[in-house]
């Protein structure tokens, strides 16, 4: 008994639109079996995850704040992923990001004026994207496998972090506490509307992923990326270039993830500390992939996925669920949207069939008999 | 025991996780699987681990159950990658991020408990050596079995058939299948052994390193355990100079502080990673290198044609 | 609709009435606690979590308590104390230097609410307290246990960051050592982490293979004590009594007990006497506690005892001249006592420590 992948035509349609939704209701069908397991009314955790954070206007706000730096990194990624580059460091990158956007308000405090801010998220976006050059580098002209050279990467940003706030830009005055000093007016990025905290942050997200949905539907490049992400062969023979392509998806999620970082940094935090992130460069790869690496399904995903915090967050203190529940969750969602998303490019069969049915099963005996390798390699070398 | 012994005796014991999750997942990339859910999977090694030492007061049965529970988490893995061709980079994340979750959850009600120490076991003869005697041969059977480990994969990888079939597979899946071999069961195999390898590591973490439970005890060393393979370019023998190597640095720091040598300990600690990105550079720069050593199908999901 | 409108005119009347000066006494006390790290970190939050519980059993029907755990520093901990503000929270502690920018942001939002930050410095509003704890007072009677107990005359010190705090419990734990052994030194090694037991067992063995004899931590795991139990050492707990980790190993730990101070302190918000206060209480008031005096012979329980009760009772004070800065220079002068101020802020070693203060 195996199961057998039988690649469709062309991918369905109807399973492209439902996979998520799907996998989001296998999802809470789990946890309400979770919940109900841990002796927790399922309806009552239900609602206080997924329902309560969005029924008051502050928490909207903390939804929005919590969502911006996802949805801004997996945009990013979604380009990336689809071109068939892998950048796993955008934590990485959106650390150097926020390092970079904070030179100003740190190492030149004195100078206020309303250019500064501008300024650093200007840093902010080439400090990610020089980041992220350089597993770009070193994949298109040495080869270097750029999962492990990002990953990598990560934690050597982290350490550099860790050592700046402890070491030459430590606050002078904080008590030898291991953050900077606090940025001035003019380097805190503002709220967008007065109602709560939601910083400008929020605002980049969408209109990133606007413009680059825009990108990918209408323009040269967005065709660049889709086709050389599926054959480097078919782009050679379109004349793009696979190594160019390679720094152009690097350099924009470096980028995006690198404005995550400062807008983060300087919208929610106000100062540099140890830790900024929570982990959200890695998160964002799972955000892309919940929406699809499409920037639009990304907007929905990341949303859906903040929201998953707030509400663990809610349940706690409704419930008395732990925190790890939202982890959980979060895992748990993600499986099944892979799993769901078997289902659009393949059908899923049982078969009893063993794999070589019509080939000898030994090595060897291939040769001279009917060559099994009348199809070309769909895998590219 | 003199300072020396002393000292080798600390980093065997920091190095001997990450050196067992580290040969595990080196068999799974050789395999042309890249599996980023070990920090997971040796996660829930060590909640099942110390929760199982609880329940049955020994640590063996601990030891085992941590093994296990590696296999059953990775076989999750394996189902969606291998069998429904999931994407393997997000497959391994949202392993990691459902372990952590899923051991925080189970562990929730060993925490603050004493836990129960793997004794160690003593060779005859041979723990009598002066100098390295206690130290080498007066250790926890964990360590044993990592050393075992690294001559057992060396000897497969290189020297038998299976291994030659598993390289192969690794290296052009499509060719490999063309020739009759059964890619999608030797990487099943493949995933639960790293699963198994990596449930381990998590154990030897609740029963001996610190014989306690405690959230997210892994620390980041699932992630140091995936930079050591490709630090050893896929070689089981680098694999193991590799663990003791990065086990040395860590320590190393901690003891210059001792002695009042003020070294900037983030620089120590980013060594391992910068010194991985050489070594990947280093192999993968020079084309017949890269063809020796890194497994070419790696990430690539596949799907037998019809 | 009437109904609505009286409930309405009802609250308002409350809200007019309790924004004047302190507020009236009430039936029932909600008191929200936010804590940096799992409560079962048997360290520093796990004794926030005690010193909850304690409130719960002392005042029973009259209090409902809720924490949050593992919140960290930033962004999320505004977001959580807010939430806590808004679901009805009367008083909420805040356990963790970093929550400091938060609480005093989001209490300018809720006047009403009373917020307590442990270790912080900072009052900006009236509903803003802060609490502390003289740990430096158990660190000089662990020192002179240590001096006493010392064969080799060096003890290990776990250290986490440069703060204050810290370096006041190093500082009084070699003056508590010193006095017994004038040569006694200490070996620090720096974490960078309250919390982290893989690096402090690795710590602690580094340590010990650099023969140190007596261990003692400022971080919050029991690790270390279990690496000394396994290496057949003598050690210090830290936060909450270790003595499960190390029968034979603990001597004594130095315990965070809060209790008391959140009794005491939600009892004043129940009858509407809360005050804005900045709190450094120490033995004297029971916010210091030591473990029983295990695994040492009688004649040193004795003289810990001694001086234990010394402190408490405010003969003597562990920061007393005469003391010299490491460089030399004279801190205080023969019978001189530290003030507070001047604890508060400490950023510099005492003479005789063989270490330079990460700056």
């Amino acid at each position: 008994m195996r199961i057998e992948l039988e690649k469709r035509a062309t991918p369905s349609l109807t399973m492209s639109i439902l996979s998520p939704f799907i996998a989001f209701a296998l999802t809470i069908l789990a946890g309400a079996i979770l919940f109900a397991v841990l002796g927790k009314n399922p309806i009552d955790a239900l609602y206080s995850i997924f329902i309560e954070p969005l029924s008051e206007v502050w928490s909207l706000h903390e939804l929005a704040i919590k969502a911006a730096p996802l949805m801004l990194i997996a945009v990013g990624l979604a380009v990336c992923f689809r071109s068939n580059n892998w950048n796993i460091g955008a934590e990485g990158q959106f650390i150097m990001g926020a390092i970079a956007g904070s030179i100003l308000p740190v190492v030149f405090a004195g100078w206020q004026s309303p250019l500064v801010l501008p300024l650093m998220l200007m840093f902010g976006l080439a400090g990610g994207a020089a980041y992220a050059a350089i597993p770009a580098f070193l994949k298109a002209r040495l080869n270097t496998n750029e999962i492990l050279s990002s990953l990598m990467l990560v934690y050597v940003a982290q350490l550099f972090l860790d050592w700046l706030v402890r070491g030459p830009w430590r606050n002078p005055e904080g008590f030898n506490f291991p953050e900077t000093v606090r940025f001035h007016a003019d380097a805190i990025l503002p709220a967008v509307l007065a109602s709560g905290r939601a910083h400008w942050g929020i605002v980049f997200a969408i209109v990133a992923a606007i413009a680059t949905a825009w990108m990918m539907r209408n323009t040269l490049k967005g065709f660049e990326v889709i086709v050389l992400g599926q054959s480097k062969r078919a782009g050679r023979f379109a004349g793009f270039s696979s190594s160019r392509m390679v720094y152009f998806a690097f350099l924009f999620s470096g980028a995006l993830a690198g404005l995550a970082g400062i807008a983060e940094v300087s919208g929610a935090i106000g100062q540099l500390r140890p830790t900024i992130s929570p982990g959200y460069g890695f998160t964002a790869i799972i955000v892309a992939f919940l929406g699809r690496l499409n920037p639009l399904g990304i907007v929905a995903a990341a949303t859906v996925l903040a929201l998953t915090y707030l509400g663990g967050e809610a349940a706690q203190i409704s419930i008395g669920i732990s925190d790890k529940v939202t982890r959980i969750f979060q895992g748990l969602l993600l499986f099944l949207v892979l799993a769901s998303d078997t289902l659009i490019h393949y059908r899923v069969r049982l078969s009893r069939r063993p794999v070589h049915a019509d080939m000898p099963l030994r090595m060897g005996e291939a040769v001279g008999k009917t060559s099994p390798a009348t199809k070309p390699a769909t895998g590219e070398v | 025991m003199t300072v020396y012994e002393a000292i080798l005796l600390t980093v065997m014991i920091a190095a001997t996780p990450i050196l067992l999750a580290a040969i595990g997942e080196l068999v799974v990339e050789r395999s042309g699987v890249l599996n980023l859910g070990v920090e997971g999977m040796m996660i829930i090694g060590a909640v099942s681990a110390f929760a199982a030492a609880q329940i049955s007061g020994s640590a063996l049965i601990g030891a085992m159950a941590g093994t296990l529970a590696g296999v059953v988490f990775s076989s999750l893995f394996g189902f969606l990658t291998l069998s429904l061709a999931a994407n393997q980079i997000a497959t391994g994340l949202a392993l990691t991020i459902l372990g952590l979750g899923l051991s925080g959850m189970l562990g929730e009600a060993f925490i603050g408990l004493p836990g129960v120490k793997l004794t160690a076991i003593s060779i005859p003869y041979l723990s009598d050596l002066p100098y390295v005697g206690k130290v080498l041969f007066g250790q926890d059977p964990i360590f044993y079995i990592s050393v075992g480990l690294v001559i057992g994969v060396q000897f497969f990888l290189f020297r038998t058939r299976g291994g030659l079939l598993l390289r192969s597979v690794g290296d052009n899946h499509d060719s490999a299948h063309a020739l009759g071999t059964p890619v999608i069961a030797i990487r099943y195999a493949a995933v639960l052994f790293g699963g198994a390898c990596a449930g381990l590591a998590g154990a030897h973490l609740s029963l001996v390193y610190t014989p306690q439970w405690v959230e997210n005890m892994s620390a980041g060393r699932g992630w140091i355990a995936l930079a050591l393979v490709a630090f050893a370019s896929w070689r089981p023998a680098r694999v193991f100079a590799g663990a003791y190597l990065f086990g040395a640095v860590s320590i190393a720091q901690l003891h210059a502080q001792a002695l009042g040598v003020s070294v900037p300990s983030q620089f120590l600690s980013a060594l391992p990673y910068i010194a991985t990105i050489f070594v990947l550079v280093l192999i993968s720069a020079n084309r017949r290198l890269t063809l020796i050593n890194t497994p070419a199908s790696l990430g690539k999901p596949f799907v037998p044609e019809r | 609709m009437k109904k609505t409108l009286f409930l309405l005119a009802t609250s308002l009347a409350f809200a007019g009435s309790s924004s004047l000066a302190s507020a009236e006494a009430l039936d029932k006390v909600k008191a929200c606690f936010i804590y940096v790290g799992p409560v079962g970190d048997f360290g520093w939050s796990y004794q926030h979590d005690q010193g909850r519980q304690y409130v719960e059993a002392n005042l029973g029907d009259k209090v409902e308590t809720a924490f949050l755990e593992s919140v960290p520093e930033g962004a999320d901990a505004e977001r959580a104390l807010e939430r806590f503000a808004r679901s009805g929270c009367n008083i909420i502690f805040t356990t963790s230097f970093g929550y400091m920018d938060a609480t005093n942001t989001v209490a300018a939002r809720f006047p009403d609410v009373k917020f307590e930050h442990a270790t912080g410095y900072r009052r900006d509003h009236p509903n803003v307290s802060t609490y502390d704890s003289r740990f430096f007072q158990g660190r000089y009677v662990i020192g002179k246990i240590a001096g006493h107990l010392s064969t080799t005359g060096t003890a290990g010190y776990i250290a986490s960051f440069p703060i204050p705090e810290v370096v006041q419990g190093i500082n009084s734990f070699l003056l508590g050592a010193r006095s017994v052994n004038p040569d006694f030194s200490l070996k620090v090694v720096w974490v960078n982490t309250w919390f982290d037991p893989g690096k402090e067992a690795d710590a602690a063995r580094a340590l010990i293979d650099q023969g140190v004899d007596i261990l003692t931590q400022h971080t919050d795991s029991t690790a270390p004590m279990q690496v000394a139990a396994e290496r057949g050492i003598k050690a210090f707990g830290q936060a909450s009594d270790m003595i499960a980790f190390g029968p034979e190993t603990q001597l004594t730990s130095i315990i965070d007990d809060w209790g008391p101070y959140y009794l005491e302190r939600v009892s004043a918000v129940l009858e509407g006497t809360w005050e804005q206060k900045a709190t450094w209480a120490g033995m004297a008031e029971g916010h210091v506690v030591m473990a029983p005096y295990t695994n040492m012979p009688d004649e040193v329980k004795v003289m810990a005892a001694e001086i234990e009760a010394k402190i408490t009772s405010g003969e003597f004070h562990p920061f007393t001249g005469p003391i010299n800065k490491q460089d030399g220079t004279p801190f205080l002068a023969e019978g001189e006592v530290a003030d507070d101020g001047t604890l508060a802020s400490m950023n510099f070693y005492i003479e005789g420590i063989d270490d330079t203060l990460p700056q």
